[in-house]
């Protein structure tokens, strides 16, 4: 079976850019063409694409992803969660380990792969978890779950908060050649909190979790990647000291990486009103300073990627009273569009936009996606002009907890493909 | 002037206009309390439900009795008794609670923003008797009320407020509330005690209590929860009362007929001394007299005065 995508824009930032047609036989990527080339014969197995006026780019990747099985199935499954992503533009996912049971051993990792296989959606890679049960006292093992097909260790959800242990697993993923995924979060320094330390959070009397709580720990693992030469990539980076930290680290040649979140350069903590708990999330939306800090971040290139820290809930436990609530938002049906604001708006180019949400993940995880006879055909379509509405009642995913209902987008995932065979969109 | 909220929430949605009313109705009701028999059919056949899923003795009494002198029908629902033990949510447990059809729900939770969470599901009244670290409305309009009683006005004041400004939901809607109403408001405590950006509500950070005080026309002092001391909000008692503790020093650089307040209850020798506590100046007890009276006046603007409950 051979498939010939004709008419979009090709953009693989680095490698192509101009109107191709991408030949695609089985699985593989056999051949990028130009439109006046000697088309292949036409036979009965033969299928032609017209994506005329679309853009074709390598599959983007979202890093940052809670799939909830095992253990929450009631929030989302694999299933459910690789068709979000595969709908949201998606053909790869990272899958943070802190399900139940955590991820943290290789049975585990091959349940959800197995799972993501029979899915058919969007790739699924597994995180396994740095420490046993995530709990943050003794390392997993990281080499048998990556012989299992992990593609990077976290104790997300949760900072790993001894020094000691994290040196160790620092030390340790190093010699196994494997990032760590750093949620970084100082605990005490949170103390409770709900939403970001500032003025709003002053004025509705929510507990404030200040700027520092991030950064200390940001700082912290700087250090320690520069003491042991372990490549640290932060997870859901939201304020400005975070950022300076970490740019001044890559200045000085440091092994570190990190990703945002769209609602981190999309909303404040200003928005967060009327006690929505859909506002809540881990780090909380920050001030306006870090939103432009976030902003600026992308642009110059401290920021590698744009990940969703994709966190669904469940109605029950969003409808509670705000500091109650659980934290997290869903994000894999969201964040393409939100993300393309960021091209309308000028602060990013379209093809910085998709090294941040294709290239460098890829990068990140030792995977090359670029569209190139023999790699596979993990491939994204996006309409960037179709105007819409975030209407979360039409989301695939189990969970509906977005603050970005009814906010107006321009753009979206028209089609995804993986291994040569469409999972979303017009030709699925 | 007809009072059309629907709830009393917080101070922050009640225009200046609007908590005029509040203060002169409460005035009315004053009287009230001080006839021989001290109850009206105002409210005969209201049901009010209170709704404290947070202990408090002294803030359910006053509306309770309030609720009485107006002949309402009160019902209280304290924690233990209420299905939350069970693991009902608090939107499940007030739809329970509306469906018995009461006139008004008075709340009090630990938890900010609760009453504006219920106020928005359900269509009875509700009135916030204070939330988390939020608001406590009924006290700060308790505040002015007798504050306006005592110096005739609030326009113009100089407020002084000591103490845990970031974990008391009074000193928010003292702030709010006596800023709005034209007074000068001061606050001063340890900086661990500053939340960020209280000057947003419309006062000013003092550099010393002495700053704070000077020239003060009231200074409003707030309870120390020793429950904090795990938090290491401030080293010892006996440090915090020499630095922030009220005494008749301090006092003394105050306006020379300042008024001083205290939402209650006092550690006494800590935040203030006895001897202030219970000196010439002190309108502690008036607060609490106050109290009744503003609670009734709040019932009746939301559940009897210019608003029917039964056609909402
Ligand atoms: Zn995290
Ligand atoms: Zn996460």
């Amino acid at each position: 079976m051979r498939t010939l995508i004709k008419g979009a824009r090709v953009l693989d930032p680095g490698n192509v850019d101009g109107y191709k047609s991408i030949l695609i036989n089985g699985q593989t990527i056999e051949a990028v063409l130009d439109p006046a080339d000697v088309m292949p014969e036409n036979g009965t197995d033969f299928k032609v694409i017209d994506a005329t006026g679309l853009v074709l780019v390598p599959g983007l990747m979202d890093i940052h992803v809670h799939l909830r099985e095992p253990g929450h199935e009631y929030k989302e499954t694999i299933a459910t969660g690789a068709a979000a992503a595969a709908r949201g533009g998606f053909t790869a996912v990272c899958a943070m380990p802190n399900t139940r049971p955590v991820n943290d051993n290789s049975q585990v990792t091959a349940f959800i792969l197995g799972k993501a296989k029979a899915a058919k959606g969007a790739r699924v890679y597994p995180v396994g978890a740095v420490t046993k049960g995530s709990a943050g006292t003794q390392l997993s093992e990281i080499q048998d779950m990556q012989q299992a097909g992990i593609k990077a260790v976290s104790d997300d959800g949760r900072p790993v908060e001894n020094a000691q242990i994290m040196r160790r697993a620092l030390e340790y993923c190093r010699g196994l050649s494997i990032p760590v995924f750093v949620h970084a979060e100082d605990l005490s320094l949170v103390n409770g909190g709900a939403m970001n330390e500032g003025p709003p959070a002053t004025f509705q009397g929510i507990p404030g979790i200040p700027n520092a709580a991030e950064a200390v720990m940001v700082a912290r693992d700087i250090l320690l990647s520069r003491l042991t030469g372990a490549h640290v990539h932060f997870c859901h980076i939201s304020c400005e000291e975070s950022i300076d930290l970490i740019r001044k680290a890559k200045h000085q040649g440091i092994r570190v990486t990190c990703e945002t979140a769209p609602h981190y350069f999309t909303l404040t903590d200003a928005d967060v009103k009327g006690y929505d708990a859909c506002f809540k999330m881990n780090p909380p939306l920050r001030s306006e300073k870090d939103r432009q800090a976030v902003i600026q971040g992308l642009a110059d290139g401290t920021i590698d990627v744009i990940a969703s820290d994709h966190a669904p809930h469940s109605k029950e436990e969003k409808d509670l009273e705000f500091d109650r609530a659980a934290f997290g938002i869903v994000g894999l049906e969201t964040s393409l569009p939100l993300s393309l604001k960021l091209v309308q708006n000028n602060h990013l180019t379209l093809e910085n936009l998709i090294l941040k949400m294709a290239k460098n993940p890829a990068k990140i995880l030792g995977i090359n996606n670029d569209i190139t006879p023999g790699n596979p055909a993990d491939l994204s379509l996006i309409d960037l002009k179709e105007k819409g509405v975030i209407d979360p009642s039409r989301f695939v995913s189990k969970s509906r907890n977005t603050p970005f209902a009814g906010m107006t987008v321009q753009g979206r995932a028209a089609a995804t493909m993986v291994d040569g065979n469409f999972v979303f969109g017009l030709w699925a | 002037m007809r009072f059309t909220k629907k709830d009393i929430l917080d101070i922050h949605s009640l225009d200046p206009a609007e908590i005029t009313l509040i203060l002169d109705t409460a005035m009315g009701m004053k009287e009230i309390s001080q006839r021989p028999v001290k109850k009206v059919p105002t409210l005969r056949g209201k049901t009010i439900v209170l709704f404290f899923q947070e202990p408090s003795t002294r803030t359910k009494l006053s509306f309770e009795i309030a609720a009485k002198r107006l002949s309402a029908d009160s019902v209280a629902i304290a924690k233990s008794g209420s299905s939350m033990a069970k693991g009902e949510t608090l939107m499940d447990t007030v739809k329970n609670l509306e469906a018995m059809k009461p006139d008004v729900i008075v709340m009090r939770h630990a938890s900010s923003g609760a009453a504006y969470l219920v106020a928005n599901r359900v269509n009875c009244s509700v009135i916030n008797a204070g939330d988390g670290i939020h608001a406590h409305p009924s006290q700060a309009l308790l505040d002015m009320m007798s504050v306006r009683e005592k110096k005739g006005c609030i326009k113009g004041l100089k407020l002084a407020m000591i103490g845990d400004i970031a974990h008391s939901r009074v000193a928010r809607s003292d702030i709010i509330g006596f800023s709005k109403m034209g007074a000068r408001v001061s606050v001063c405590a340890p900086q661990t005690m500053i939340p960020a950006g209280i000057e947003a509500l419309g006062c000013t950070v003092a550099s010393s209590m002495e700053a704070c005080v000077a020239d003060a026309d009231v200074i409003m002092m707030l309870r120390i929860q020793k429950e904090r001391m795990t938090d290491v909000l401030f080293p010892s008692e006996r440090e915090y009362a020499g630095r922030f503790g009220l005494n008749s020093q301090r006092v003394a650089l105050a306006h020379k007929d300042v008024t001083i307040m205290h939402p209650g209850p006092m550690n006494r020798g800590v935040e203030i001394s006895s001897d202030v506590a219970d000196g010439k100046y002190s309108m502690i007890l008036d607060q609490v007299t106050n109290g009744v009276a503003l609670r009734m006046a709040l019932y009746y603007l939301v559940a009897g005065g210019s608003r029917h409950a039964d056609t909402d």
